[in-house]
């Protein structure tokens, strides 16, 4: 008799999923942190779309870890745009499904990064351990949360910050490597995504310190009111570029193209950089990055292009099998 | 017992039929695209990636938390089921009631509950923490949750077979002079070893792919608290296809080959 | 056997009695670690769920299990349970059919095949179904030329369920109707009974409970699989998201009070399968009895 009911109860649901669907869909593939950037900016946009005499438009997001859900679209699904974390994971659309073409970078503006962020601790309130940079990380007795390299892409640019950071400091790639070997001694949970290692931190009260992206920090300091956290900013970060890039073998598909173009120039739109602003994210609009000054500490930055030769260079050196990450992991 | 071959009830062909194409084609061609797509690989090319250090603490981690998560249900399964079978108190009915609650409960529920139980600001992980170690995080962690979810196999499999063995024949043997413990080994446990090596079996083979209520309590550090299961992820998310499908086949092939083993012995035992 | 009802001497009456008094002991003991087993491993995390959901009271509560996405993903879970249910309950009536009235060869090895997907890794059970329908798998082309969409979309939530809980009933069922034997059937036939009478009304009343119970395990386990269907989801809020994904999606959106709320919907649904089932074995013991009377 349940399962009488049950199959009535799916097939009304699927009768109705049916009548929704009706209008233009446009799926957004995007990483773990942009859950919050996307779900205001998608009513904006909407907004903006329909001003302009068309029909609205269905936005549906899918967040994950930045690799996992390059892979998904690989194997398939069917993202109009995709927002990752790192241009790595978006030039394996091009490498391996042959979906993108190799120069989606330049097709937009800023290396197709509407908005950037950058690697900053929190700690816990008062800073009881003294972390105040980087320095402090590798100290005996602190425990440090960052998620996993391999899977996450905001993992990646933190410990090309802390390479950066014991490169310069130390002078010398053998020093960079035992600095970050002492530094991955130091954490007691490595996560598989970004949100797994907030939520380690904050939720579950695991660790002294979290290398979080700038965005993250900020929205954790917000959720949880500034009464048990606080930021502090390294002497020295990485520029952490996340870019975004409209999926053409899709679009064309879909006949979507149109939408999902103006959908990601929208974000380079002065309302689209306040949108990104106001959820912690850099923006690239000189004039609304002077309206949201106070907010961004000013950091000295390296950059992946210039610093590491790009992801295309990065990625294999430090992140692939047998990389500078799993040897100074195995060591262990 | 006597070889059931009965050509008086029908229905050989059809359900045997049916069978074998149902799991065809849901089961055992999509396992095949598996094999299929590692034999991509030479031997050494599979022996390189599933030796790898990496993958070996993972095949250890995983095969040992399991292996301890069976062995504690196979005793606490025979106690639960031999307490709710043999004795009558007030609270049984909804003990046994509850005893399928791993079952039903989502695994992903199991994983944020007991994280939220054992992690050192948890109900009992601060109790832990205070002792001076720690449950979440740890292989430790990791059993406890494999021993939540694996919980009803022991019981449910012994359970029936015990209902079964008529109360006389233990009293009869303590009448004549048996202690509790000889009892035990003489009566009750042939009968049920049968059934609990299926339950132990079936809570190890579940407990080795287990994903859901791991990754949540587990911390995932590679080399100490990486399961097999999310290396296999981890492996996919890196576009590593062979990668994740050779751990895939290892994983496969041993708890075929487990299951394979128990069915045999289960026969074994049936049909002396 | 016989040597043992033929003791019936008073002597032997009291060292029963001294076995009894024994037990006593025993019993209270083996009771009370039931009970506490009972309350640290099954209570506690129930509690746990329960008590995170409330948190903030039950205006949150309802909020966060009302909200639209939820509502999607809970009609998901439920078409995924009436599709893979019905699926493999009829599955589990002939594999088990096969199984257990007949010798033949290769059985060992059916029934191990049979038993494969449930300790087949939830990972790996989502892995196979992208290699073959993703769009790099093996089918992947021609699914594409045809606008055809497996994986990422309802039909591998589907499929991945469905493979996840191919064993259930059968598992339930071989070894209770192995145990019981063909006589019975044999009888039936050899009073004239068709195929489909002996089946109805001499092999179903039989395995009745046992039918439940697969039934049961199977509607849970659809309901709550999170590895496999997590792997060929997509993740698309309010359209591939399962129950057991939007926890995990809320979960990871620090919304730990709605992560909980739905997780308690979820166990409130586990909670419902558990009272169905103990309550059709009640019914089902007082026909038994009922019928032994008359």
């Amino acid at each position: 008799m349940s399962i009488r009911r049950f199959a009535l109860a799916a097939i009304a649901g699927l009768s109705l999923s049916a009548a929704v669907q009706a209008q233009t869909t446009l799926l957004n593939v995007s990483y773990d942190p942009t859950r919050e950037l996307y779900s205001e900016f998608n009513t904006s946009f909407n907004k903006h779309w329909q001003a302009r005499g068309h029909e609205a438009v269905t936005i549906q997001q899918s967040h994950g870890g930045s690799g996992k859900q390059a892979r998904a679209v690989i194997d398939g699904l069917r993202a109009d745009v995709v927002t990752l974390a790192l241009a790595g994971d978006i030039d394996e659309l091009n490498k391996l499904g042959k979906l993108i073409p190799e120069d989606w970078q330049s097709r937009l503006p800023q290396g197709s990064t509407p908005y950037t962020s950058t690697i900053v601790f929190l700690v816990r309130k008062g800073n009881p351990k003294a972390i105040k940079d980087w320095d402090d990380l590798v100290k005996p007795g602190v425990e440090v949360i960052t998620p996993n390299p391999k899977t996450s892409g905001g993992a990646r640019w933190n410990f090309l910050a802390a390479w950066a950071y014991a490169e310069q400091k130390y002078g010398s790639e053998a020093k960079a490597k035992e600095f970050t070997e002492q530094l991955y001694k130091n954490v007691p949970v490595l996560d598989t995504g970004a949100r797994g290692s907030t939520i380690t931190f904050v939720n579950n009260n695991i660790g002294d310190v979290l290398l979080a992206w700038e965005n993250e920090a900020f929205l954790a300091l917000k959720e949880e009111g500034g009464e048990n956290f606080e930021i502090v900013a390294p002497s020295l970060s990485i520029l952490a570029e996340p870019p975004v890039a409209v999926v053409d073998k899709n679009v064309d598909r879909k006949g979507t193209r149109e939408v999902a173009t103006a959908y990601l120039n929208y974000l380079y739109s002065a309302e689209g950089q306040r949108i990104a602003a106001k959820n912690f994210y850099r923006p690239r609009d000189a004039k609304v990055a002077a309206e949201f000054s106070k907010q961004f500490p000013d950091l000295k930055l390296v950059t992946i292009d210039k610093d590491f030769g790009g992801w295309k260079s990065a990625q294999p050196k430090f992140f692939n099998d047998g990389g500078v990450f799993d040897q100074i992991y195995q060591v262990q | 017992m006597s070889r059931r071959t009965s050509p008086v009830i029908p229905g050989f062909g059809l359900t045997l039929g049916y069978t074998l194409v149902y799991l065809g084609l849901l089961v055992l061609i999509p396992l095949g695209a598996m094999f299929v797509h590692a034999a991509q690989l030479t031997w050494s090319d599979f022996w390189a990636i599933v030796s790898a250090p990496r993958v070996l603490a993972a095949l250890k981690l995983s095969f040992g938390t399991a292996f301890v998560a069976a062995l504690i249900n196979g005793l606490i399964g025979t106690l639960l089921a031999w307490v709710l079978v043999r004795y009558r108190f007030s609270g049984r009915r909804i003990i046994d009631a509850m005893i399928d609650l791993p079952f039903a409960l989502p695994t992903a529920v199991a994983g944020i509950a007991l994280t939220a139980l054992y992690a050192p600001s948890g109900l009992v992980g601060q109790f832990a923490s205070d002792l001076g170690f720690k449950i979440a995080y740890t292989p430790l962690g990791i059993t406890l949750a494999l021993t939540f979810v694996t919980l009803p196999f022991v019981v449910r499999t012994v359970q029936p077979v015990l209902a079964d063995i008529p109360r006389e024949v233990e009293e009869a043997a303590a009448c004549l002079g048996a202690r509790p413990l000889q009892v035990f080994r003489h009566v009750l446990l042939p009968a049920l070893l049968p059934a609990w090596l299926t339950g132990f079996a079936l809570a190890f083979a579940r407990g080795v792919g287990e994903y859901g209520s791991v990754i949540f309590i587990a911390g995932n550090m590679p080399m100490k608290t990486e399961i097999l299961p999310l290396l296999i992820m981890v492996k996919l998310d890196q576009y590593d296809y062979t990668g994740a499908t050779a751990i895939g086949v290892l994983m496969l092939v041993v708890s075929f080959v487990l299951l394979l083993l128990v069915n045999l012995l289960q026969r074994r035992i049936e049909t002396p | 056997m016989s040597s043992i009802t033929a003791v019936t001497s008073a002597k032997a009456h009291g060292n029963a009695n001294a076995a009894r008094c024994g037990h006593a002991l025993g019993r209270n003991l083996l009771i009370i670690g039931a009970w506490l087993v009972f309350a640290l491993f099954l209570l506690l995390p129930l509690y746990m769920v329960l008590s995170e959901a409330l948190k903030q009271g039950l205006g949150v509560f309802f909020t966060a299990i009302l909200e639209p996405d939820a509502i999607a993903a809970l009609k998901l879970t439920l078409l995924a349970v009436a599709i893979s249910v019905p699926l493999n309950l009829l599955f589990g009536v002939a594999a088990a059919w096969c199984v257990s009235k007949y010798e033949f060869r290769g059985k060992s090895l059916l029934v191990t095949l049979i038993d494969l997907p449930f300790s087949v890794s939830p990972v790996i059970a989502g892995l196979i179904y992208v290699l073959l329908f993703g769009a790099q798998g093996f089918f992947g082309e021609w699914l594409q030329d045809r606008d055809i969409q497996i994986v990422f979309a309802v039909p591998g939530i589907v499929l991945a369920t469905l493979f996840v809980t191919v064993p259930f009933v059968a598992r339930e069922l071989i070894p209770l109707m192995q145990e019981q034997g063909t006589q019975e059937e044999e009888a039936a036939r050899l009073l004239g009974a068709n195929g489909w009478q002996m089946f109805w009304y001499v092999t179903v009343p039989n395995i009745k409970w046992g039918l439940i119970y697969g039934v049961v395990l199977c509607t849970a386990r659809a309901m709550g699989e999170f590895g496999a269907v997590s792997v060929v989801s997509g993740h698309i809020r309010g359209y591939t998201n399962t129950l057991p994904l939007h926890v995990e999606i809320l979960y990871n959106e620090y919304n730990h009070v709605a992560a909980f709320s739905v997780a308690s919907l979820l166990l409130a649904l586990a909670l419902c399968i558990l009272l169905l089932k103990q309550w059709s074995e009640a019914r089902l013991a007082r026909l038994q009895s009922n019928a032994a009377e008359e």
